[in-house]
């Protein structure tokens, strides 16, 4: 039981990244790899500002503002230098990764005895219900928030951006900015993740964003299939159902350890995973 | 309103695929002229709208629009005086997004796009009323997305959408030409309409030479980048569909 909470409690860290792909992918239509590299970055700075004793929350705004640097510069080289997308978000990971070594100084820092936002509530004498319950709470108030702004004149602009760039542009929106903007906003709640996992799992490593973005897509995936299956047009019970697609992401990989496949191959089964996501919508088309 | 002078466009300049696409126009569109642009393929008719609309920069000459210089200004900066529909009903509109959402954007086409919840109920009476003006049955269905409906039902709202913020003037690409008869001819009704209740200064993109006739104040022929003809009210009126026919021969 403990050790699905566990998933269900990574899952929910993660949902905010995936909240990030939402918008990259889903709503502006472009393969975002900057999240390998805004994922370290978030847990660097954690890891950095924590072991120099600062509190928890007032980290928040810091990873924030790292991750829509990050985002904006993919959103810069691709808007402005006319770069592709994919090939901006690459060059972007790639130099975080210099970036977040230098900041971090070694490829390592163990996170054991600073003051987490998960040592903040003791409402349950199990910490583990604790961390589920500040999970929980941390993404409600972040869903709400994406939800929002979604809903605003902002968020249709952003939204239709994606969508129709010849109808934005003669509606008097800036495309090259509104994606720069989202882009920005992504890579915030890539980091966002970044600093939950890394006070989750109480270290940061440098390498931990490596494939991360698969996991990301293959919960906004799931969160699409579900999404068309109900057909739910509500923006708020869309960015629902991909915290559920995180969860249920983390939920099937627990299982699969649970079963006795070796670690090493976690990575291999995360691909498989989403490969049969992508897949499966696509056999159904052909019969 | 719209002061062309000396445009001219050439694609692939330089190049042995070069081609002149406009051959130093100068035109004057007067406020609330309803001008009716034909002429063959080719002829310049699309490159001249979409550099009225910015979508393209002319290579040579100026654009005024209310004696404001808008040469180098984008689209984007432009749809404060200019509103546009496509040929491809799809291209209007967002079709992921709710015909409510389409219309929220079209609102505010002119001022700033701010982090606030502008559909309340106020709005969604006004986007009502004015869709229930089209008779199409479309004003109770305003959640469904805009893609779940027809090319004509899309582009009498994007003519709606049009009028919903303070544009002054309309662009109108070969509105019809994706459309059934039945369809075309109530999109150009309604553009007719909604160009006479709003004053707008309008430019009408048509292949269809008795639509030519039938709308508009003022007709244009272009040919190999040059305006041939330019017909006004009186002259307009009198002309007759088969001396039209004849210019095409």
């Amino acid at each position: 039981m403990e050790f699905y909470l566990t998933a269900l409690i990574l899952g929910l860290c993660l949902s905010a990244m995936s909240l990030g792909i939402f918008i990259s992918m889903k709503i502006f239509k472009i393969p975002d790899i900057t999240t390998d590299g805004s994922y370290t970055l978030g847990a660097v700075i954690t890891a950095i500002l924590l072991t120099a004793h600062w509190n928890a929350s007032a980290i928040i705004p810091m990873v924030l503002i790292a991750g829509a640097m990050a985002g904006t510069l993919t959103g810069l080289i691709h808007t402005r230098l006319k770069i592709d997308a994919l090939l901006a978000g690459i060059l972007v990971m790639t130099g975080l990764y210099s970036i977040n070594l230098t900041i971090l100084g070694r490829s390592n820092v163990p996170l054991l005895d600073v003051q987490t936002i998960f040592s903040s509530l003791h409402l349950f004498t199990a910490s583990i219900y604790n961390d589920a319950t500040i999970a929980l709470l941390f993404i409600l108030i972040i869903t709400f928030l994406v939800g929002y702004i979604l809903r605003t004149d902002f968020g249709i602009a952003m939204r239709a951006t994606g969508n129709s760039a010849s109808m934005t542009r003669a509606l008097g929106i800036n495309n090259n900015k509104m994606k720069i903007v989202g882009l920005a906003i992504a890579n915030s709640l890539t980091a966002l993740s970044g600093y939950l996992v890394a006070q989750y799992q109480n270290f940061t490593d440098i390498n931990m964003g490596i494939g991360i973005v698969i996991t990301g897509l293959g919960s906004v995936l799931i969160g699409e299939a579900l999404i068309k299956w109900w057909n739910i047009r509500s923006i708020m019970s869309q960015l629902t159902v991909v915290v559920c697609g995180s969860i249920l992401f983390q939920l099937v990989l627990a299982f699969t350890l649970s079963i006795g496949i070796d670690p090493n191959m976690l990575k291999l089964v995360t691909a498989s995973f989403v490969l049969v996501i992508v897949i499966i919508p696509r056999l159904k088309k052909h019969d | 309103m719209i002061e062309l002078q000396n445009i001219s466009k050439v694609f692939n300049k330089g190049k042995v695929n070069e081609v002149i696409a406009l051959n130093d126009i100068s035109l004057t569109i007067n406020k609330e002229d309803f001008v009716v642009l034909v002429g063959a393929n080719g002829s310049g008719k699309t490159t001249l709208l979409n550099i009225i609309a910015g979508a393209e920069m002319s290579t040579n000459g100026k654009i005024l629009i209310t004696n404001t210089d808008v040469t180098r200004l984008p689209e984007y900066k432009r749809s404060q005086w200019i509103a546009r529909v496509f040929q491809n009903p799809l291209s209007g509109t967002a079709d992921e997004l709710s015909i409510l959402d389409n219309f929220r954007l079209a609102a505010i086409r002119t001022t700033k796009k701010k982090l606030r919840l502008g559909i309340n109920e106020a709005f969604k009476k006004r986007v009502r009323e004015q869709i229930a003006s089209l008779g199409m049955g479309l004003e109770n269905k305003l959640e469904q997305a805009m893609g779940t409906l027809s090319g004509g039902q899309r582009q009498a709202l994007t003519l709606l959408m049009s009028v919903m913020d303070n544009s002054q003037i309309l662009l109108l690409d070969e509105p019809t030409a994706a459309l059934d008869p039945r369809s075309a001819s109530l999109i150009l009704e309604t553009a007719d309409n909604l160009i006479k209740q709003y004053n707008l200064t309008a430019v009408l993109i048509t292949h269809n030479l008795k639509e030519a006739q039938q709308y508009g104040n003022r007709l244009i022929q272009m040919n190999e980048g040059k305006i041939r003809r330019d017909l006004q009210n009186a002259e307009k009126k009198s002309l007759q569909l088969q001396e039209m026919f004849e210019w095409f021969n």
